[in-house]
């Protein structure tokens, strides 16, 4: 079974994020790594292709080209090969732009499954595999919590507001995963120095006959107009705990009279 | 402004969330309209036109019996090139961010999401979403129309303007990918558990606890507090915990007088389930989770040692 994983490069978890008051975009100056939802998603891949015996996956990715380093960690835990769709005038593409890009590149891999994790650490969007199974013309399933395959088939356990579904579709599907789906592996050593072997290719717009003005802030259909600080909050409180942290609380409760 | 509206239903009721961003169209001005799709949904058309639109489109299809997303997307492609909406809004659901992201991209259409507030500003229409944890305020635009936006669940609460709507029945052509998609099962809840609801008081519990078994932890915390137990998505999608004890998007909106939140990180689908809570207290190892952002107080520590140590120091408050 041939399946893509569509990852991203985010900042790390640990930066002080923060969006560039000038381009209003989220600074990517600092350290990035794999979009630890996406972990799930190249998880789950593995599990597919080893599950069937034969076949790849392949990571499919947009973003700078520095982006390749962040993506060796899927291949560290077993991936095959990297694609990075990396363009400057790619860069700022909104829902509309980096569906269509990943939906050009994914119709080059053509493969059974693509699948997504749950969210963007960054952006918070949880909707871009919805956008690309529209351009690719396949059946979805989205938020999946337990994903099996069988007979040309794969069927997914989810959860909505009002209790569980179970969604079938036949192959090939796109699939986007819950991080409740499984325990992702930590790169072995072994899988560590192997990454920097397996193939990854960089391509650009035109490589996959996307106009500049199809991607990037050209062919966006959203733009931001301002930043603001939040409404302000009452006054929240945060110790660390030198043991004395029970009782502390309770005298908070005791306080707010909420015993 | 001509806004269509996306009403999303359930066992043949209308969520107050679709019904609350119709009452927000209403107030933005212009033609309001609302569709709804289903299998023998019109009788929900005109309660419809009580919360704000004007005409309400009704396909009744058996094709569109379960809410999945794809047959959706066809159903609004036509309906909007046809109708001529400016701006399409969904309440945002497990369901509707699909219908609108496959609408988007369609349509070749601008989408935002997760708003909690449109407002006309200097002549045209704009998103107010909570970025980067709600850290930041980002105003948001559209640069070309049909404008398309995903409301955060819980934002706008219906208000009825006792008007009436107009039904039209539509009949849309479904294509042949959108249908590939199966529902085998709907909407089954998998075990019964308590009502958290009404709950003046909550301790949930998160994946921070590292494992079923402490949830005994959280349970005994909750019975010397006389609360609740709840837990989040990923606990319970891992089989920890029930669903019906899950708070957040996907599952309850709860508002206790006190919420303890216990090994809980605090993400957005999380936060919107619990946030109208009277007082948060979190306990968490990691100093950066959000959830430290809206903890009425916060501890930074090891829930095992300090979980344990309260539930000792309430029981003996409470037999003093």
């Amino acid at each position: 079974m041939k399946i893509a994983v569509c990852a991203k490069h985010v900042p790390e978890a640990t930066a002080q994020r923060r969006l560039d008051p000038q381009t209003k975009r989220l600074d990517r100056s600092g350290e990035g790594t794999l979009n630890q939802f996406d972990v799930h998603a190249v998880e789950e891949a593995l599990k597919l292709r080893d599950a069937s015996g034969e076949g790849e996956v392949v990571i499919v990715s947009l973003g700078p080209e520095r982006a390749l380093e962040a993506m060796r960690k899927a291949l560290a835990m077993g991936a095959d090969r990297v694609v990075l769709v990396s363009d400057e005038a790619a860069a700022g593409s909104d829902l509309v732009a980096t569906s269509r890009v990943l939906a050009a590149a994914l119709e080059r891999e053509g493969a059974d499954v693509v699948l997504f994790g749950q969210q963007a650490n960054d952006s918070d969007g949880a909707v871009l595999w919805a956008a690309v199974a529209d351009r690719l013309q396949r059946p979805l399933i989205s938020q999946v919590a337990e994903l099996t395959h069988e007979d040309g088939k794969v069927r997914g356990k989810r959860q909505t507001e009002f209790g569980y579904d179970v969604i079938e579709a036949p192959l090939p599907a796109v699939i986007a995963v819950s991080d409740a789906i499984n325990e992702p592996r930590y790169p072995s050593l072994k899988g560590i120095m192997g990454a920097k072997k397996k193939p990854q290719e960089t391509v650009s717009l035109g490589d996959l006959g996307v106009g500049a003005d199809e991607a990037g802030e050209a062919g966006s259909r959203t733009e931001v107009y301002a930043l603001s600080d939040p409404p302000a909050r009452g006054d929240t409180v945060k110790i660390e705990d030198d043991g004395s942290a029970a009782d502390k609380i309770l005298q908070f409760l005791q306080e707010k009279k909420a015993l | 402004m001509k806004t269509l509206v996306f009403l999303e239903h359930h066992e043949g009721k209308l969520q107050q969330d679709s019904l609350g961003v119709l009452g927000k169209a209403a107030a933005l001005g212009g033609e309001v309209e609302a569709v709804l799709l289903g299998e023998g949904v019109e009788q929900l058309a005109a309660e419809a036109g009580k919360f704000g639109a004007s005409r309400v489109y009704v396909a009744d299809d058996v094709l569109l019996a379960a809410p999945l997303p794809q047959p959706r997307v066809d159903a609004l492609e036509s309906l909007v090139n046809d109708g001529g909406h400016d701006t399409v809004l969904f309440a945002a659901s497990v369901l509707s961010a699909d219908v609108a992201a496959g609408l988007a991209a369609r349509l070749g259409a601008g989408l935002n999401w997760d708003l909690t507030d449109l407002v006309e500003e200097d002549g045209r229409l704009v998103g107010k979403r909570p970025a980067l944890g709600d850290a930041v305020y980002v105003d948001v635009g559209w640069t070309s129309e049909p404008r398309l936006a995903l409301i955060r669940s819980g934002t706008f609460e219906p208000a009825e303007t006792g008007g009436s709507a107009e039904v039209e029945k539509i009949e849309p052509r479904l294509q042949d990918f959108s249908l590939a998609a199966r529902m085998v099962e709907q909407a089954h809840e998998e075990s019964e558990g308590p009502s958290i609801e009404d709950a003046d008081v909550i301790v949930a519990g998160g994946r921070g606890l590292g494992g079923p078994e402490n949830f005994a932890l959280v349970e005994e915390l909750a019975k010397a507090l006389g609360g609740a137990v709840a837990a989040t998505r990923a606990v319970v999608d891992a089989g920890w915990y029930p669903y019906a004890a899950q708070v957040g998007q996907t599952g309850k909106t709860v508002s206790p007088k006190l919420y303890v939140a216990v090994g809980i990180s605090g993400a957005i689908q999380h936060k919107v389930g619990m946030q109208s809570s009277g007082l948060i207290v979190a306990i968490n190892k990691d100093p950066n989770a959000p959830i430290f952002e809206y903890a009425d107080f916060g501890v930074v520590g090891d829930l095992h040692e300090i979980v344990p140590k309260l539930t000792e120091l309430v029981r003996a408050r409470k037999a003093a």
